[in-house]
């Protein structure tokens, strides 16, 4: 696609959509959002640079293959669940900290994870099918 | 109101069937698509509906008297997002098979089954 | 040991994101797919030797207590499955080592695998029925993409029927767990059995053990559900098709005994008489289905579905020796089975075909391999001393113990039918003429030492699981007996 007005807009609302997918993901514990639908708008905002610039273009700005973003998030969730084996609780129990009125735990550092694996997998597949169209 | 989501869940279900059954493939997954949501809102509707009232309360003030159920929810936005994945499998999967077959119809899919 | 519990799911888990990330460094992407694979191993075997013992393990996952949080649960019949899945995932990847080395290749099919290996031990040790249904979900997706890998014309088509039908099965899971949850407002498998047998009217149980019956019932192939079975199997590589038809289907039968067993205290008679009825089709059909087929592989998925009849038998008998004799009809049939599929692909590797009509006198040319299908064959069909005559023979004592005539004697015919069709690959295959011509290909001979040793393994175990049948039985009846007798499983779960 070849279209100025898309290249143009797509340069403002990318960045911003991005931005708006790390708010869904920190303000995900309390309010409405979270990993998967933070992750969701994050590949929106990598799929509009794909429609306005190319599919290869995007690769380039993303730097590294959608797999790795996938792997790098399924470790992080996982090992998310194994710190509170080591404090000899079970798998997955929520361990936090707090620091004044912030409150930091590993449900945030499960989010993440699934952010990334949310971003990995849908960017995998739709950039996939972009290119063949 | 469970009646009025009764009808919607089966309305779902019937057309998401009836897309299933033609021969066109990429009705296949939007039938899919509708059957995965009639299932859904299934769960949805036999958790329980309710408005208004808190799914979760600290220990420390009294029980309510009316809550809503948490885990329905739970169980709807894990489904969701199955089905969201598998959906972009199927896609991708369909638009392979159209391409390599050059064709989207459902019966022509038989080399599989002959010797 | 409460931390050992998650390992099997753990374990694949962090292995496959590893064989994602080292895709580029082949040596060490091996040593971790052999370490992951040992240590699941090992942790397996603990547990089946703990759990032999009458422990049952529980683990509320993020202290969520039990009817609330999410619950595994590992008991006998879990641990045998584990150390099974285990032994297979290992000679699946000794089998693929040898046949393939492309490198997009190994980036799917070792993390996949992986992926596959946490979605199946993640359904054996679930103690919540929603917790069940997303790990058939990540079974069914890992499977959904190796069955498609490679985009070959014949696999896409297999891979449609595949998916469809199994996306209906869980379309109609989810429908059965919303209904249940409307039901009695829980999900643990462990609390289900409690509640549902305090509930006075029969019919809506019926009706969502009918539900989930026919969900399974499709994973596991039953009979008037397994259509996508042979018309996907043959499709993808033999190392693919033979872990598949090892685990998945298996993984159907044993949410069935699992689930029933828990829902249903003491079977009614009607329920008992339809599974009497479609476990004798099921054998019927599939082994009429086999002996029609002139493709190897073919005929090997129709027997899967025979196969699968047997256990459902072994169920409906409702008798510690019946259930018994299933769980052992289940490992025998996950090992003899998957090894036929492993020969049927070294067989296409050395003549190029999988018809029957173009091979033959393969027994000059590998001894070897011959005797190792002779052996799987024979075991499939029910020789002694081979695996399957033990579990067959367990199987028809409880059958005629229990009164269920007709299906022993359909049972035992089925046998037949299955050694007629073993032999008949046997005479075109290993016998006779050789029908094909050796291509000079210019490619280097590949080195089959890894999937020799696959084949030999799996041979071997089958012949050591029929020498020492009494000893298999006598865990595989335990475990029964476990099942049969909840009241410790659900404590151990609900922490009384």
């Amino acid at each position: 696609m070849n279209s100025l007005i898309l290249k143009t807009a797509a340069k403002y609302i990318a960045p911003l959509l991005f931005l708006f997918a790390i708010y869904l993901l920190l303000t995900g514990h309390n309010q409405p959002g979270g990993g998967f639908s933070g992750g969701l708008v994050a590949s929106a905002s990598f799929i509009l640079l794909a429609f306005a610039y190319g599919v290869e273009r995007t690769q380039n700005w993303i730097g590294i293959s959608p797999v790795y973003i996938i792997a790098s998030g399924l470790l992080l969730a996982c090992g998310s669940g194994l710190i509170s084996i080591l404090l000899g609780q079970p798998f997955m129990t929520g361990i936090w900290i707090t620091f004044n009125s912030l409150s930091l735990g590993t449900p945030m550092l499960f989010d993440t994870g699934v952010f990334c694996v949310v971003l990995g997998t849908t960017l995998l597949i739709i950039l996939e099918l972009i290119k063949e169209v | 109101m469970e009646w009025l989501f009764a009808i919607l869940v089966g309305g779902l279900y019937s057309a998401g069937l009836y897309l299933m059954l033609q021969r066109n493939m990429f009705k296949l997954v939007l039938g899919m698509c509708l059957v995965s949501h009639g299932a859904n809102l299934l769960i949805f509707t036999a958790g329980g509906l309710t408005r208004n009232l808190p799914p979760i309360f600290s220990e420390a003030t009294s029980i309510p008297s009316q809550i809503t159920d948490p885990l329905p929810q739970a169980f709807v936005l894990t489904a969701i997002v199955i089905s969201f994945g598998v959906t972009a499998f199927l896609l991708v999967l369909v638009h392979r098979t159209h391409k390599t077959l050059n064709t989207d119809d459902v019966d022509d899919l038989i080399k599989t089954d002959l010797q | 040991m409460k931390t050992l519990i998650i390992f099997p799911i753990i374990i694949p888990l962090f292995t496959a994101s590893i064989c994602l990330v080292s895709n580029k460094m082949p040596r060490l992407q091996w040593f971790f797919v052999w370490f992951g694979n040992i240590t699941y191993f090992l942790v397996a075997l603990i547990f089946l030797w703990t759990t032999y013992h009458g422990n049952i393990y529980s683990l509320q996952l993020g202290n969520w207590q039990a009817p609330f949080g999410i619950t595994i649960v590992i008991d006998l019949f879990s641990s045998i499955m584990l150390v099974i899945t285990s032994l297979l995932v290992f000679c699946s990847f000794l089998y693929t080592r040898s046949m393939t080395s492309r490198e997009e290749f190994r980036l799917g099919y070792l993390s996949l695998t992986f992926f596959l290996m946490m979605g199946v031990s993640g359904a054996f040790t679930t103690g919540d029925l929603f917790n069940l249904y997303v790990w058939f979900e990540v079974m069914l997706m890992s499977s959904f993409v190796l069955m498609s890998f490679g985009g070959e014309q014949r696999q896409l088509e297999g891979s449609i029927k595949y998916v469809i039908l199994n996306l209906m099965s869980s379309a109609i899971f989810l429908a059965s767990t919303g209904i249940l949850y409307g039901m009695v407002g829980t999900m643990n498998l462990a609390d289900l059995s409690i509640k549902l047998s305090m509930i006075e009217q029969q019919y809506p149980k019926l009706i969502v053990s009918s539900l989930l019956l026919v969900a399974f019932g499709i994973k596991a192939g039953l009979f008037p559900l397994y259509f996508w079975l042979p018309a996907s199997y043959h499709t993808p590589p033999p190392g693919i098709s033979a872990l598949f038809s090892g685990l998945l289907t298996k993984v159907g039968m044993y949410s069935i005994i699992r689930t029933f067993t828990l829902f249903y205290r003491e079977i009614d008679t009607t329920l008992q008489n339809t599974l009497l009825i479609i476990a004798s089709l099921t054998m019927l059909i599939g082994v009429l289905g086999a002996v029609s087929q002139n493709e190897i592989r073919r005929i090997l998925s129709f027997h899967i579905i025979s196969q699968i009849g047997y256990m459902l038998m072994g169920l409906a008998l409702w008798t510690t020796s019946g259930i018994g004799g299933a769980i052992y009809f289940i490992i025998h049939n996950i090992i003899a089975k998957s090894n036929l599929f492993f020969i049927s692909g070294i067989i296409n590797e050395k003549t190029g075909s999988y018809y029957l009509k173009s091979q033959g006198n393969l027994y000059k040319e590998l001894p070897i391999l011959s005797a190792c299908f002779l052996c799987s064959s024979l075991s499939l069909a029910g020789l002694p001393p081979l695996s399957g005559f033990v579990g067959k023979l367990a199987l028809i004592i409880a059958g005629i113990h229990a009164g269920a005539y007709i299906t022993v004697l359909i049972s035992i015919m089925v046998s037949f039918l299955t050694l007629f069709s073993m032999t008949k690959i046997w005479i075109y295959t290993f016998w006779g003429t050789s029908n094909y011509k050796k291509e000079v290909s210019a490619e280097p001979e590949k080195s089959l030492f890894f999937a020799y040793s696959a084949v030999v393994i799996l041979a071997l175990l089958t012949l050591l699981l029929g020498v020492f049948g009494e000893t298999f039985i006598v865990i595989s009846e335990k475990s029964a007996q476990n099942l049969l007798q909840p009241l410790t499983y659900i404590e151990k779960v609900m922490e009384y």
